[in-house]
């Protein structure tokens, strides 16, 4: 164990507290733009960026521990660096520098909580995921994780004079509060009757099979809560558009994905060796929520509900892969689980920068037309070219398209299906190649719902006057948009390169690196023996060239004569921008070929009408299954109990009474 | 890896360019000939993309980068599909950069720029092409992949030169998931190059048109672009297709000799697959546009069909 600055883990420990100081500045000057956005938000980025590079630093390094005394007496914190630890710090800290530039410039006056406060929630936000990263034992990691849950309502509800934002965020912190709770018990049967917390404890407590699947079991309800995992997504979809744009960035690209990591910690380290059948909960559960949120997706007509649905997708193809891992680790296939773990926090990845870029992208949007709606906006790609053009690689890579980031981590997904068929056990492993059937088709629907947010938001004609006067992103955002946009490039351009970062990971967890191959650095090789291949820079740079020479032949060639005129749309001259297709047109044939999907209120006007309404209401099927019966049922329980709650004094002193009369009899 | 396999890579690609104007004009001819129409010249295709760039580009007012951009876009794709693709020999440097799902990708990405592009300039059938188009994609585009995946457990690889070689050393028997992968591979390239029953490239009929409906405002150079690289992408679809179902007498070495055999049976190979779309078309109907997702999902079930099929006899 080295101490001092040498050490990564006091490092990191000093950047996240830097970023707790951070935090409180914001109280000094709180009504100041100026001071927290100019200054306070640029450092916070700074940190970002120094804590993913101390996080790669320590990728090469062993594990380090350290235990601070504070807490309650007897309860000292633990803490600890390692590969799994780092690889998602790298994703906070670089991901949550580009979003924290943005925000720099973003944060305006008069919207809601007041700018310095906004400070402190939104760093102690990040100090907090970066404390879920670290911890190492249990108490730690429940204090960081309710420091992430209630920061980050608090962030939800900026805007808390508005009725739609409280309920929100009051479904928000309900959900996330639940998962809290199955995460307390999971960890309550972990420590398997040893009584210590420490995470040290889990791995070498020794559960009997039963007891490791209820802990299992918790686990993915309390991390699937916070991921928003289908059934539990319901919160997602509210919280993400309520939430200013930035901090929608931060909680769709940064803090799902600890609750991967907390998926992942669970299953594969302080449980030790899985059972392979727990992986096709998570598996079947990710398949299902990958295809309903991309069919939500494509129905929406909200930009920032369209992201959040998208999700919801991403999180279901991350445990379909987590799952799949599981399976193979379960029986022993640990080449196809490395792969197959590697592909899942590849994605994770991937999905922190794209998701991030998109969401920023709707912010600048947002703060350029005070417009969410699809159906008002369009044609911005004239008035907002930066932003238009940032935001189409964002768009291009989570369609899953090369050479961008998107396609490698589901190359690589789609790769480690290809093993599935390998898995000894009849059916299952004939029905699991089926997943990556399914899998494609919530890939490419993907497509169809990023042509539709691209397309509507930014081409086309402007569907309002108004959208006229729209102006780009200042300066400073479109650095924080860079930044991100950056990052989807160079995680699609390099894959070997993050893939043998990634491989330390796989290895800690004792399922050992992918296979070494001859490859060059630029030829990502992942299983030799099947020779399949994938170079990004090449593919990228024969596209280029190709397109270069077509465009300097034909100059050459022929002439580059151009005119401009009003559209040809064959001939029919009285072209307005209604006659586009609107969000709910582009949808269209998703609900008609999904709607048992869908729960579908339409009301249409009869030919007689004078002034004819058409209303379209696309409801969440499982909203009206699930949650609202259990609703009802909670609230005729309250109801019955309710007697009890006399509103006297004396009644609830006999309560007391009666009460301490009982456990004192039980205890004697 | 030398300096011939390089020349026989660049060889490839400048046949698939200059030899994909002919399959299109092969297939006119031959549903010409079945239909009882005198037969226009093989040419023809030619003469339009040539005539088309000697014109002035006429662009709408309020036409971005991104539409002046896009056909450049989908012809570069196009091409570089053309590279990855295996046609006359397996022995291919640039295949190495990318494999059969990394194709799929390719595809996609040629497809999502002619939708943005398609929405760019803001008229109704713009938008309504390109919403069509993608529905067709994002339908064709998994049964594609599940037509690669059985086709990759079979030859136990996703490099699609090592999967036309492996399969052309074996002799020919009927291998019932292949032959459910080739009916939906079949569905799949009837869809995705706007063929009938999904799509007529004929027509002119606004309402019905899919992937006309996307070049409506395209004219010129920018059109003969698109026009050249709808035609590549049938070549690349009928390439794919012989590469995987009919790969026999595909050249393992650079002989010359074999090379010289190879493109020779490409040709015939071609002719008979172009003579046999023709079949397909005259003898089906157009499909209503909604039922064009059945017709897809039926591809789609096909290409599970045959890899259940595959999974359940194993190797």
């Amino acid at each position: 164990m080295s101490h001092g600055l040498n050490s990564t883990l006091t490092l990191s420990l000093l950047l996240l507290t830097a970023w707790g100081m951070v935090a409180l500045t914001g109280l000094v000057r709180p009504a100041s733009i100026a001071f927290v956005g100019r200054t306070l938000f640029p450092l916070g980025a700074l940190f970002g960026i120094v804590l993913a590079i101390v996080a790669a630093v320590s990728l090469d390094r062993p594990a380090e521990r350290l235990v601070l005394p504070i807490g309650l007496p007897d309860l000292p914190v633990h803490l600890r660096l390692d590969g799994l630890s780092s690889v998602f710090l790298i994703l906070l800290g670089a991901a949550s520098a580009g979003v924290s530039i943005f925000a720099a410039g973003y944060f305006r006056k008069g919207e809601g909580t007041a700018p310095g406060l906004l400070c402190l929630q939104y760093h102690l936000f990040l100090a907090s995921m970066g404390f879920v990263l670290l911890a190492d034992d249990a108490y730690a990691f429940m204090v960081a994780w309710e420091t992430m849950a209630l920061s980050s309502y608090f962030l939800v509800t900026t805007q808390h004079r508005i009725p739609e934002i409280r309920r929100a965020g009051f479904l928000y912190l309900l959900i996330a509060h639940l998962g809290a709770i199955a995460i307390l018990l999971s960890f309550g049967i972990l420590q398997g009757g040893s009584w210590h917390f420490t995470f040290d404890a889990m791995r070498s407590a020794h559960l009997d099979s039963h007891w490791a699947t209820v802990a299992f079991c918790l686990a993915l309800i309390g991390f699937g809560a916070k991921a928003g995992l289908v059934p539990l997504h319901v919160w997602l979809p509210e919280a993400h558009p309520a939430a200013p744009s930035p901090v929608s960035a931060l909680m769709s690209g940064v803090m799902l994905k600890t609750a991967l990591y907390g998926m992942i910690r669970v299953s594969f380290d302080l449980l030790g060796q899985p059972v392979w059948w727990w992986g096709l909960v998570p598996l079947s559960l990710g398949l299902f929520s990958a295809l309903y949120g991309v069919v939500f997706a494509a129905a929406q007509t909200d930009m920032k509900r369209l992201l959040a649905y998208s999700s919801i997708e991403n999180i279901g193809i991350l445990f379909t892969g987590l799952g799949l891992a599981i399976v193979f680790a379960g029986v022993g296939m640990r080449a196809a689980a490395a792969l197959t773990l590697i592909a899942v926090i590849y994605h994770a990845m991937n999905h922190a920068f794209m998701k991030s870029l998109l969401f920023l992208g709707t912010g600048a949007v947002l703060h350029a037309t005070g417009e969410r709606n699809l159906g008002h906006l369009g044609g911005l790609i004239h008035r907002m070219p930066w932003v238009a053009w940032l935001t189409l690689i964002g768009v291009l890579a989570i369609a899953g398209l090369p050479p961008l980031n998107g396609f490698v981590s589901e190359w690589l997904l789609l790769q480690s299906f290809l093993f599935a068929y390998k898995v000894p056990h009849p059916f299952i492993n004939m029905l699991l190649p089926l997943g990556a059937a399914l899998l494609a088709l919530a890939a490419a629907l993907a497509g169809y719902v990023m042509v539709k947010f691209f397309g509507v938001i930014f081409l086309g004609q402007p569907r309002e006057r108004a959208l006229r006067h729209a102006h780009d992103a200042g300066l400073v955002e479109r650095v924080g948009l860079a930044w991100l946009a950056l990052g989807c490039i160079l995680l699609g351009f390099l894959p070997t390169h993050v893939i043998s970062l990634l491989s330390v990971v796989t290895r800690e967890l004792n399922l050992g690196g992918l296979p070494a191959s001859d490859a060059p650095w630029w030829l990502l090789v992942p299983i030799p023996e099947r020779q399949s291949s994938y170079a990004p820079l090449v593919f990228f740079a024969v596209i280029a060239i190709v397109v270069a020479l077509a465009i300097v032949s034909v100059r050459f060639f022929y002439h580059q004569r151009i005119r401009k005129g009003p559209a040809w749309d064959c001939g029919f001259g009285g072209l307005t921008s209604r006659m586009q297709d609107t969000a709910e047109g582009f949808g269209q044939p998703i609900r008609h070929l999904f709607q048992p999907f869908f729960a579908i209120v339409r009301e249409l006007p009869s030919p007689f009408d004078s002034k004819p309404k058409y209303r379209l209401e696309i409801g969440d099927r499982i909203w009206r299954v699930l949650y609202l019966p259990l609703g009802t049922l909670v609230r005729q329980v309250a109801d019955r109990v309710a007697w009890l709650q006399q509103g006297r004094i004396a009644t609830y002193l006999l309560y007391s009474f009666v009460t301490l009369v009982v456990l004192l009899a039980l205890m004697l | 890896m030398n300096v011939f396999d390089w020349i026989v890579q660049l060889l490839g690609i400048a046949l698939a360019v200059a030899a994909a104007p002919v399959l299109v004009g092969w297939v006119n001819q031959c549903r010409a000939w079945l239909q009882n129409k005198s037969a226009p010249s093989i040419l023809l295709p030619y003469r339009g993309i040539r005539k088309l760039f000697h014109k002035d580009a006429v662009i709408a007012d309020n036409a971005s980068q991104l539409f002046r951009l896009a056909p450049y876009v989908v012809f570069g794709t196009m091409v570089t599909a053309a590279a990855v693709i295996p046609s006359i020999a397996t022995r291919l440097p640039f295949t190495q950069a990318a494999d059969a799902i990394a194709l799929v990708g390719l595809l996609a990405t040629a497809r999502v720029f002619l939708s943005l592009a398609a929405m760019d300039v803001g008229t109704a059938f713009g938008t309504l092409g390109a919403r069509r188009e993608m529905m067709i994609g994002f339908l064709a585009e998994p049964a594609l992949l599940v037509v690669i995946f059985v086709v990759s457990l079979t030859c136990a690889t996703t490099a699609l030169p090592l999967i036309a070689e492996r399969l052309s050393a074996q002799s020919f028997t009927l291998n019932p998931s292949l032959a459910f992968t080739a009916v939906a591979f079949t569905m799949v390239l009837l869809a995705e190059n706007a063929r009938i029953p999904v799509d007529n490239p004929a027509t002119h009929l606004e309402l019905t048109m899919i992937h006309e409906a996307l070049l409506l405002e395209y004219s010129a150079r920018h059109l003969a672009l698109m026009e050249w690289a709808a035609a590549l992408k049938l070549f690349n679809y009928a390439c794919i297709g012989v590469a995987v179902f009919i790969p026999w007498g595909i050249a393992t070495s650079h002989a010359p000799l074999g090379l010289a055999v190879s493109i020779a049976l490409l040709g015939v190979k071609l002719l008979f697959a172009g003579a046999g779309l023709a079949l397909i078309e005259t003898l089906s109907a157009k499909l209503r546009v909604f039922r064009a997702p059945e017709f897809l999902a039926t591809a789609f079930l096909f290409a599970v069909l045959g890899l259940l099929v595959r999974l359940l006899l194993g190797d």
